[in-house]
């Protein structure tokens, strides 16, 4: 293990030597939410650095895209980021899209747009879920998994698929929503409102939580933007911008929702806790977007006619889209062929995954687990 | 600012630094030496008109036709809520270039991803080591000439086909 560039020295006041210590945590720890790998350089109880050491997952997405060509990556997309992988398709599709200049039917945009917030909401249950697990309490990550279950149930209604959901299309979707759909998306969502009360009681108000959280790896806005921190991370900075509001993409200019920022009720601002509230008021916010597109959803086609073989002109373009995970960076090269030139994804966790080693300097271990469930980092994301 | 305008100030700052600009591109793209990249990064960032504070995303492309490795960034200023994208090309044998990681900290990781899988060396970055593939992993994947070893530690890389 070479850590060239990165040479400590202990410094005490008191004069008593002291020894650092080189601890590894992972790559199979419970807390890091895939196989992922941290050397702790510590002082005690105390850390002087975390080095990530990624690459664990890296299943080369981007060079398969090189090899399969457009309409045969969809199903790779959804392992970019297989948490939340409506957007991921989203992502590829909207690329493609602007390269080969599809149009995409409205029914279409509005059943994406009605998938992703239910992959947006699934997504954050499971980061709220495991960050309390972390934290150390084991019953809110049930609750947060029974309510995850029922939206899989709704987008295995949609696609047939529960994790990894290759629902989208290029120039649309694969297929329309099911008889009945609104009503069953309805009730779940009337009843998903009770429990965002029913979170805050169990954990948000919870004092011990609290008091894990406020205060601990505060992250400043300026520094948030300088190391490309994107969505409710950069939000939890007290920093209001959402991509799907401020670089409106599909039919979200069409609709009325909020963008949530931290507002350091408890402590800082920017902080732990905040990064985590942020998430819990975006339930509420999706919730509101899913009702207004069942309610404004037209009818018509919902996949256009797109060529079986693309060949987007030669070119390059990129695109960006709000993730569950923050703004997610597509870049695709295209030479004119069947297959794409060059396909990069930036992604919401790897920018996250870059600033841990600058805000857990000084933090106690413990607070390690803390920080990266509040960055929400999902390790197959970072490495592609 | 529209890419045309900023284009123009940046020719007026650092004149010399900037190669070409093509705006008829999907995304309007200006070239730049890589010798003046740090100080055109650097007025780019600090620019109170420009203030592109987000290296929004760092890709390399390997062009193998053309000889050469392509840098892109895409800039995003969150403030004018503008964007630009910047290129830079570097030969394919001896690819080096400077890094901005003094601008934005974003590129720290960026850049020693680019090196990974492209293999471009950035000069004066504070920690370039792999960041995906293994330590002592031969080659540069994402490059277009890159063969896939036979083995790896004793590992076959080769499956038979099973459409046979």
């Amino acid at each position: 293990m070479s850590l060239a560039g990165y040479e400590f020295e202990v410094q005490r006041d008191d004069g008593l030597e002291t020894e650092e210590m080189t601890l590894n945590m992972g790559p199979q720890h419970p807390s890091t939410h895939g196989v992922l790998r941290f050397i702790v350089k510590a002082d005690g109880e105390i850390m002087r650095t975390a080095i990530p050491d990624v690459g664990y997952l890296h299943r080369s997405i981007e060079k398969i895209s090189e090899k399969v060509g457009y309409h045969g990556f969809m199903p790779y997309t959804d392992r970019v980021d297989y948490v939340s992988a409506m957007q991921c398709n989203q992502g590829w599709a909207v690329v493609c899209e602007r390269a080969a200049g599809i149009e995409v039917p409205r029914r279409g945009e509005f059943c994406r747009v009605i998938a992703c917030e239910l992959g947006r909401i699934a997504s954050h249950l499971l980061s709220v879920g495991t960050m309390a697990m972390d934290i150390g309490g084991m019953t809110p990550f049930t609750h947060a998994l029974r309510e995850r279950e029922k939206v899989n149930d709704l987008l295995e209604d949609l696609c047939g698929a529960r994790l990894t959901f290759n629902y989208m299309r290029i120039g649309g979707v694969a297929w329309d929503l099911p008889p009945g759909y609104t009503e069953k998306v309805t009730a779940f969502l009337d009843q998903f409102r009770s429990l965002i009360d029913e979170y805050n009681d169990l954990i948000s108000h919870n004092k011990i939580y609290v008091q894990r959280l406020a205060n601990v790896a505060v992250i400043s806005k300026e520094e948030a933007i300088n190391y490309n921190l994107v969505g409710p991370n950069l939000r939890g900075c007290g920093f209001q911008y959402d991509v799907r509001r401020d670089e409106p993409y599909s039919i979200y200019p069409e609709l009325d929702f909020e963008v949530p920022v931290g507002t350091g009720e408890v402590g800082t601002l920017g902080d732990c806790f905040d990064r985590y509230m942020v998430r819990i008021k975006e339930f509420e916010e999706s919730s509101k977007i899913i009702r207004q597109c069942l309610s404004m959803i037209p009818e018509g086609p919902v996949l256009a006619k797109v060529p079986r073989k693309l060949k987007p002109p030669v070119g390059d373009t990129h695109i960006r889209i709000e993730g569950s995970r923050g703004d997610m960076g597509w870049y695709l090269v295209s030479d004119g062929s069947e297959f794409p030139y060059r396909t990069k994804i930036r992604t919401g966790s790897f920018s996250a995954m870059s600033i841990v080693d600058k805000v857990s300097r000084g933090l106690m271990i413990a607070d390690l687990i803390a920080l990266i469930a509040s960055l929400d980092v999902v390790a197959p994301e970072v490495d592609r | 600012m529209s890419p045309a305008e900023i284009y123009k100030k940046l020719q007026d700052q650092c004149g010399d630094g900037v190669e070409s600009f093509e705006a008829e591109a999907l995304d309007p793209f200006i070239v730049i030496k890589p010798d003046s990249l740090v100080e055109t990064c650097q007025f780019l960032h600090d620019d109170a008109d420009l203030a592109f504070d987000c290296l929004s995303n760092m890709s390399g492309v390997d062009y193998f036709k053309e000889d050469k490795i392509q840098v892109v960034l895409h800039l995003y200023s969150y403030p004018h809520r503008h964007k630009i994208v910047l290129k830079i090309d570097v030969p394919r044998e001896d690819s080096t270039m400077p890094s901005v990681e003094t601008v934005w900290k974003a590129a720290n990781w960026l850049e020693r991803e680019i090196y990974d899988l492209l293999g471009v060396v950035f000069s004066g970055h504070s920690d370039l080591r792999r960041l995906l593939m293994p330590e002592d992993w031969i080659g540069h994947p994402l490059r277009k000439d890159f063969v896939e070893p036979e083995e790896y530690h004793g590992i076959s890389t080769r499956r038979e086909s099973l459409l046979k």
